[in-house]
C-alpha cells in the first residue's frame, strides 16, 4: 500500500513536465522548494519538539549571501552556494546556543526575536541589502553548463535537490541518533539518565534543520531571481510552520503535503479574494477539527481502519 | 584522602537542599557499600526522590558533595553519571509509550554506546542491541510482549519495563524509586525474585513504601523524615530503633 503510493507519487513528479504547461510546472517547482522548506522545520518542530517561529531566517540568509555574492561581488554560483550554506549552518550554530537555553514557549520566543532581527537588518541596511526594494536582477546557476533558465529544466533540478534532501532528511529521523532524538523530544530527563546528551541532541538537530533551511534558501533565490526581506518575516516562518502542522507534524510526508496545500491555496485563492490569509486560516480550523492529527496521520489511520473494516 | 576512600559504592556528604524556606534535604550524610542492599524509608515529603534526583543529577543541592565510586559528581550532569554506571527508575512511570518494549530497552542500551550519534543506520541495525533487550524482557518475563507498544500494556507491566531498561545497562548503582507501588500480590512477589536476582555487581538503593517486602530484600535502611536522616543502620537494629516506630511504623 505505502510502495503503491509511493511510486504512483514518483511517477506523477517524472511525467509531470511533460503534461502540464509552464504555470503548472512553476507551481511544482515552487511546492518542492516549500517542502524542502518544511521539512527541514519539521526536524525541529516534529521530530525535535522544538517549535519554531523563525525558520524563515535559514532561508532568508542563505537566499540573500547568495544574492549578495552573485550581484554585488560577482562571485560564482558555486563558490556563493558553498559559502552561503555555511555561513546559514554556523548562524544556525550560533542560534541554536542562544534558542536552546529555552525550551517549549521561551525557545519559541527566541526564535521569533532572532528572526526579527534579521528581518529588520534586512529592511534597514539599505546600503547592503536595497532595503524594501530588495535584489532583483539576478541570474539562476547553470550547473554542468546545464541552463535552468526554463520552467521545465529548473523544475527537473529542484526535484533532484528536493529528493536528495528528502532522502537525506529521512535517513537522519530513521537513524539511531533520530531515535535518541525522539527520545528527547519524549522524555527528555529519562533519555539523560540513560546516558544520552539532550542538549547536544537538539543543538546538533537544530544545525542540520539549518542546513537543510539553507538549502531551501538557494533553491528559493534561483527560482525567483529576486529577494525581498518579506521572505525573513514571521509570516514566512509561521506559513511553513502551519503546513508543517496541518500536514501532520513529525511524519516525513505530512510537511510535504503542507507546504502544497499552503502553496495551492496561496496560488488559487488570491486569485479569487484578497483576504487568502483567511482562508488559509479556516482550512486550518478545519483540518484540526475534522482531523485532530491532521492530514497525513489521519489519512494513514483512515485507511488502516478501512483496511481491518474490509476484512 | 585515605585509600578507603574509594571504597564506597555511594557516598553523600553533608548534602543540603532547599526550595525557598523549606529545607527537603537537611545536612544529609550517608555511604553505601559495593553490592550493598538499602532500603530508604520516611513518610510522604521526607525527602526520599528530592534525595535521589540530587543522587542522579536531576537536582542541583545547594551544598554538598556526592561520589560515586570515589569520583566527585557533585557538578556533573545526569547522563555523564550515567556513563559512570549509575542508573534509576521513577516512581511514576516514564517510558516511551508510542515505542514497543523492545525498542524501550534496546534505547536504554544505546544510551551507554557511541552508536547513539550514529546518524545513518537505524537502531534496529544493531542486533546485538535487540538481542540484549530481548535478553532482559525474557528475565523480567515479558518476552511475549516485547513487540507490544507500552501503551498497550498493563500497569504492572509497565513497572517490570521499568526496570527491565535500567537492568539492561548493567548499572554499578541502581536507584528503585518504589518499585512495587501500586501492584498486585502477585506482581509483586514477581518484582521481589526479580529485584533478588540482581547480580551482586550492582548496588542497588531502593525507596518503598511497602516494608513488608521491603525489609526482607534490604540489609541496611536509612530512615529520612523532613530531610533529615533519624536513623542509619542494618536492617534489623534500625527496626528495633524507638526513633523508626515513632516516626514511620507509627501504631
Amino acid at each position: 500500500m505505502k510502495w503503491i503510493a509511493a511510486s504512483a507519487i514518483a511517477a506523477l513528479l517524472l511525467v509531470l513536465p511533460y503534461l502540464a504547461g509552464d504555470f503548472y510546472i512553476n507551481l511544482a517547482s515552487q511546492i518542492l522548494i516549500a517542502a524542502v522548506f518544511a521539512l527541514s522545520l519539521n526536524l525541529l518542530v516534529g521530530y525535535g519538539g522544538m517549535t519554531s517561529l523563525g525558520h524563515a531566517s535559514y532561508l532568508g540568509v542563505a537566499a540573500y549571501v547568495s544574492a549578495l555574492m552573485a550581484s554585488r561581488y560577482g562571485i560564482g554560483h558555486g563558490t556563493a552556494a558553498i559559502i552561503s550554506i555555511a555561513g546559514t549552518t554556523t548562524m544556525a550554530a550560533f542560534f541554536g546556543l542562544i534558542a536552546l537555553r529555552a525550551s517549549g514557549l521561551g525557545f519559541l520566543m527566541i526564535t521569533l526575536a532572532l528572526s526579527q532581527v534579521l528581518w529588520g537588518l534586512a529592511y534597514r541596511m539599505s546600503g547592503v541589502t536595497n532595503g524594501d526594494n530588495g535584489i532583483a536582477g539576478l541570474t539562476r546557476p547553470t550547473p554542468f553548463g546545464i541552463s535552468l533558465e526554463s520552467a521545465a529544466s529548473f523544475y527537473w533540478f529542484a526535484l533532484i535537490v528536493a529528493s536528495f534532501a528528502f532522502l537525506m532528511m529521512a535517513t537522519f529521523v530513521s537513524s539511531a541518533f533520530g531515535s535518541s532524538l525522539k527520545g528527547v523530544r519524549d522524555q527528555s530527563r529519562r533519555m539523560a539518565a540513560l546516558g544520552f546528551n539532550p542538549w547536544m541532541i537538539r543543538w546538533i538537530t537544530f544545525i542540520y534543520a539549518g542546513f537543510w533551511g539553507g538549502v531551501s534558501g538557494l533553491l528559493y533565490v534561483y527560482y525567483n531571481k529576486y529577494i525581498h526581506p518579506s521572505s525573513l518575516s514571521t509570516t514566512s516562518s509561521a506559513e511553513a510552520l502551519l503546513g508543517v502542522i496541518a500536514g501532520g507534524s513529525g511524519t516525513l510526508g505530512g510537511p510535504v503535503v503542507g507546504a502544497a496545500l499552503v502553496l495551492l491555496l496561496k496560488n488559487y485563492a488570491s486569485a479569487y479574494i484578497e483576504r487568502w490569509n483567511m482562508l488559509l486560516g479556516l482550512v486550518f480550523l478545519l483540518i484540526v477539527l475534522v482531523m485532530p492529527t491532521c492530514i497525513v496521520p489521519g489519512f494513514s489511520k483512515l485507511a488502516t481502519a478501512l483496511r481491518k473494516g474490509s476484512r | 584522602m585515605t585509600p578507603l576512600a574509594g571504597n564506597y559504592a555511594l557516598e553523600v556528604i553533608n548534602l543540603k537542599k532547599a526550595f525557598g524556606g523549606l529545607s527537603v534535604t537537611q545536612d544529609v550524610s550517608l555511604v553505601i557499600k559495593p553490592g550493598e542492599r538499602r532500603l530508604i524509608i520516611g513518610p510522604n515529603g521526607a525527602g526520599k526522590t528530592t534525595l535521589f534526583n540530587q543522587i542522579t543529577g536531576d537536582m542541583r543541592p545547594n551544598s554538598g558533595t556526592i561520589k560515586l565510586f570515589g569520583v566527585d559528581v557533585t557538578k556533573l550532569k545526569p547522563y555523564k553519571r550515567a556513563h559512570l554506571g549509575l542508573s534509576r527508575t521513577y516512581q511514576i512511570i516514564t517510558l516511551f509509550n508510542h515505542d514497543s518494549l523492545e525498542h524501550n530497552v534496546a534505547l536504554g542500551l544505546l544510551g551507554l554506546r557511541p552508536a547513539r550519534w550514529q546518524m545513518w543506520l537505524p537502531l534496529s541495525h544493531y542486533n546485538d542491541l535487540a538481542t540484549a533487550a530481548r535478553r532482559t524482557l525474557d528475565a523480567v518475563g515479558l518476552l511475549h510482549l516485547a513487540q507490544c507498544p507500552v501503551s498497550d500494556i498493563a500497569y504492572g507491566e509497565k513497572r517490570r519495563v521499568e526496570l527491565a531498561m535500567a537492568l539492561a545497562q548493567k548499572p554499578r548503582v541502581l536507584l528503585l524509586d518504589e518499585p512495587l507501588a501500586g501492584l498486585s500480590n502477585t506482581e509483586r512477589s514477581q518484582v521481589k525474585s526479580l529485584i533478588t536476582s540482581i547480580p551482586r555487581e550492582t548496588t542497588v538503593i531502593m525507596i518503598e513504601h511497602d516494608m513488608d517486602t521491603a525489609l526482607d530484600l534490604a540489609e541496611s535502611v536509612t530512615l529520612l523524615n523532613y530531610g533529615r536522616i533519624i536513623v542509619d543502620g542494618d536492617r534489623d537494629s534500625v527496626i528495633a530503633d524507638e526513633r523508626t516506630r515513632e516516626v514511620y511504623l507509627g501504631a
